[in-house]
């Protein structure tokens, strides 16, 4: 049986375009990932208080949430399709040589989508259509959906990052164990986690951001301050024990892969007692202009204040990553994640001793700030660990050089989707306008 | 049959589903496009909408699960097809985005003109995304993808006759199916006018793709020679008999108003045809390139199959609740009615007040103590765990108090 081999490399002159143009593409599908995950599960939350309560107040909101969330679960679905052609369109050599490692992961997360597709179109034009509790019952697929989709493509993701379950042989995968590959790699669970969270926080702060915006030009009645209260309630727990589970993800990152670790860092020696570095620029080895903590790396991946950190020096320079690029994305993300745990404790502290929502002004300003900032936090988190892996796409096995397509035209696609996409943004910022405009009085 | 066929029979029925039911979307975008301006022409587009916008996401994943079981089990023909034909597929996916767009767009219009506005400039994807998709696979059909690569020509492979007779094909046979669906649909609604627009659209859609259909067979002939030879001669023989059968039912079925009966006779034609390609074309899956040397390994062949008989025993009964809402207009409406919501209890008084915020803590400690504390894997699992609880727990002392109560005094 002859089998074919793709990996002879080609050449690309545009591999950082097809590496942008794949990015792009993330950025725009993941923040609706987010709401993919977690905005059914508050709608239900609601749904499930006017079941229990039977206040009117709750059904008008659970409605209104949902013609949001059909609307952003129509971009999900056709940005995360645009995602599943780039796999081929952009990276054909990696789907032909890995596909049958990792593909598993993206044929059943086609389930947990089409699971997804159906119950929320059962569930959209369900309201009217099916008893109370037939449409409660209804939403509840479509949260799990989330959970069983972000599994399996976060186990592809995992496997990408800790290649096991196949053996190589003259540049092609043989001895196959999809399954193993997938499921039995240890090295995903720390990243579903710390994703799963991020979509909890990203939907929580987004939308009680929201609220908090409309709180500040005055409007502030019980439906304001019941939907702004619940995703906050979300994201205010969420968001400290990210910062915890950020660490748990530093300490894996530092067992599997040290040269991320060190770019996370910018630490280029090899060295015990390794320092962390607050901000500062990462230059010839060494961060300039930075805030040195001593010993801290250390003590943060290996609970040892002498703990031995492999540096960048551990690889040669054709196998390290975009340095700056990775620890800025690091910084932004650590920054960001660690104001959005003091604004979550902020608000449980309030609520714990005053036994009502917060009443600072600040406090709300920096409520409307968080929504955008836990995106931006959430792609900086992508950013970290997708360019951290560079110049590997499946790490220390292929290279992304070696992945990409060698047809033409790359410039052209990405042109193209970027003004498309920019189409698609204008689009749903238009319908989220019109939606939070409609008059509450106006549902049936 | 053998094991390294399956995943490829399980990619065509997915296909068949894609090209059938997103097929009929595109074709009932194409029916908007063409509505024309006034109030007749409101109404179809209103008609094709509401028809598909309950179904249209779920339609769509049917690509997905086809791109996904192929990359896993063909991965090197994968690899070939999706290089050599980037372009086609690059303007099918951006079709696509357009479709979803303009459903996503739909939710927020509220006036006829914009209704109108959004559908007209977004019906162009409903020709675009069908044809570039058909002329790929004519390019596939017509062995112009080799193996490697983008080792083919990025314009002769999806620029040449077969390719646009499979392109234009696609896009009359979306045309058609969603006529007789949206057909159908009106006489189910009783709306008479909308029926009798769209049975005439369906009979003169459904002769313009019979009759391109049967012009196509010298293009086949003089252009993809294999595949002509296994459709009049070979094993494709049954698919394309039994293709123009089901078409020739269906015509003569929306003759005689027999609405739901087309419905089937209709996918059928489109199955057909699909498996008459499939088969003429067998072994051979690209140039040079059998399906069995194109296929993965054992374990691979294995698991993908595992996981689609076991996808299928929760997608297909989940698509017949979804289809059996849309087209029945109900489910359990009677009983649900009467139903009001139960006797109110907060939240609070079913969790007591002062248990729920300690043992929160208490769940916060031994996550710490568990995941961040200790270094083994099992430890790392419970102390997760231990997070999770902590959030459930702590999620209804987290909301304010009087949130929870004010709902109460009012009922």
């Amino acid at each position: 049986m002859s089998k074919l081999v793709l990996l002879a490399e080609v050449h690309q002159d545009y591999l950082l375009q097809a590496r942008q143009m794949q990015a792009l593409s993330f950025v725009v599908h993941i923040p609706l990932v987010c709401f993919g995950i977690a905005f059914p599960a508050m709608v239900l939350f609601v749904e499930w208080l006017y079941l229990r309560t039977g206040d009117e107040l709750y059904r008008t909101l659970a409605r209104r949430w949902t013609k949001v969330m059909a609307a952003l679960f129509a971009a999900g679905v056709v940005t995360g399709t645009i995602l599943s052609f780039e796999l081929g369109l952009l990276w054909p050599a990696f789907t032909a040589s890995f596909g049958s490692v990792f593909g598993l992961g993206f044929a059943i997360e086609g389930f947990s989508f089409f699971l997804e597709a159906i119950f929320i179109g059962i569930y959209i034009y369900g309201w009217d259509r099916l008893s109370p509790r037939a449409h409660f019952a209804s939403g509840i697929p479509i949260a799990i959906a989330g959970f069983t989709g972000s599994l399996t493509v976060i186990s592809v993701n995992g496997w990408m990052n800790h290649p096991t379950g196949f053996e190589l042989r003259q540049g092609e995968a043989v001895d196959v164990h999809p399954v193993d590959a997938l499921f039995g790699n240890p090295y995903f669970w720390h990243e579903l986690v710390h994703m799963y969270l991020a979509g909890y926080m990203v939907t929580g702060f987004v939308v009680a951001g929201a609220y908090a915006a409309v709180r500040l030009r005055g409007r502030w009645g019980r439906y304001e301050r019941t939907a702004l209260a619940i995703p906050l309630a979300v994201a205010a727990l969420c968001a400290p024990v990210q910062v915890l589970v950020g660490d748990w993800n530093g300490r894996e990152v530092a067992r599997a892969q040290p040269t991320k670790l060190a770019a996370f860092e910018g630490l280029g020696e090899t060295r015990r007692g390794a320092p962390v570095h607050v901000l500062g620029w990462y230059r010839d080895g060494h961060v300039d202009f930075g805030i040195p903590i001593p010993r801290m790396l250390s003590l943060l991946a290996f609970h040892d204040p002498d703990a031995r950190v492999e540096g960048l020096d551990a690889v040669p320079p054709d196998e390290r990553p975009p340095v700056n690029v990775v620890r800025i994305a690091f910084q932004t993300m650590v920054g960001i994640g660690t104001f959005l745990a003091l604004l979550g404790v902020t608000f449980l502290a309030v609520r714990w001793r005053r036994k009502r929502l917060p009443e600072s002004r600040w406090f709300y300003r920096a409520l409307v700030l968080a929504g955008p900032l836990s995106v931006v936090a959430l792609i900086s988190g992508w950013v970290t660990t997708e360019v951290g892996r560079q110049p590997w796409v499946v790490y220390r096995v292929m290279r992304t050089s070696e992945a990409v397509t060698g047809a033409g035209g790359i410039p052209v696609g990405y042109a193209t989707l970027a003004l498309v996409y920019l189409g698609l943004a204008l689009a749903v910022a238009w319908i989220l306008r019109r939606l939070a405009r409609a008059p509450l009085a106006e549902e049936p | 049959m053998h094991l390294y066929d399956l995943p490829l029979v399980f990619a065509l029925i997915g296909l068949a589903f894609y090209t059938v039911l997103a097929g009929a979307d595109f074709g009932a975008g194409w029916w908007q496009l063409t509505a024309g301006k006034g109030q007749d022409a409101d109404s179809i587009r209103d008609h094709a909408h509401h028809a598909m916008g309950p179904v249209w996401e779920a339609n769509h994943v049917w690509l997905v699960f086809v791109l996904t079981v192929v990359w896993t089990a063909y991965p090197v023909a994968f690899g070939s097809i999706a290089s050599t034909l980037a372009i086609p597929l690059f303007i099918a996916a951006v079709g696509i985005i357009f479709r979803g767009t303009a459903y996503a767009l739909r939710a927020g219009a509220s006036t006829k003109r914009e209704l109108g506005a959004i559908d007209t400039a977004f019906a162009l994807s409903s020709i675009l995304t069908p044809f570039a998709l058909g002329a790929a696979i004519g390019g596939i059909a017509s062995f112009r993808v080799p193996v490697g690569n983008a080792a083919g020509d990025p314009w002769t492979s999806w620029l040449n006759p077969t390719s646009l007779l499979i392109g234009v094909l696609a896009v009359v046979t979306a045309a058609y199916l969603a006529a007789v669906f949206l057909c159908a649909d009106a006489a189910r609604l009783g709306e008479p006018e909308l029926e009798r627009k769209f049975r005439a659209r369906a009979l003169a859609a459904g002769l313009v793709s019979g009759a391109i259909a049967l012009a196509g067979l010298p293009v086949l002939r003089f252009d993809a020679e294999p595949l002509y030879h296994g459709l009049v001669e070979g094993k494709g023989l049954i698919g394309l008999i039994a293709s123009i059968v089901a078409g020739c039912a269906t015509l003569a079925l929306v003759w005689w108003r027999r609405y739901e009966a087309s419905r089937y006779t209709a996918a059928l034609a489109v199955a057909a045809i699909i498996a008459g390609w499939a088969l003429a074309q067998s072994p051979v899956f690209l140039e040079g390139l059998t399906v069995r040397q194109a296929a993965a390994g054992r374990d691979t062949l294995v698991a993908v199959t595992v996981a689609v008989l076991a996808g299928a025993v929760i997608l297909f009964p989940s698509l017949a609740l979804l289809f059996r809402l849309v087209l029945g207009g109900s489910l359990g409406l009677g009983e649900g009615v009467a139903e009001r919501p139960d006797e109110g209890r907060s939240l609070l008084t079913v969790l007591g007040p002062g248990l729920l915020p300690r043992l929160a803590i208490a769940f916060f400690v031994a996550g710490i103590g568990f995941l961040t504390v200790a270094d083994a894997a099992w430890a790392h699992s419970l102390g997760v765990l231990c997070f999770f609880a902590f959030i459930v727990a702590a999620f209804p002392a987290a909301l304010p108090p009087d949130l929870l109560q004010t709902g109460l005094k009012r009922r």
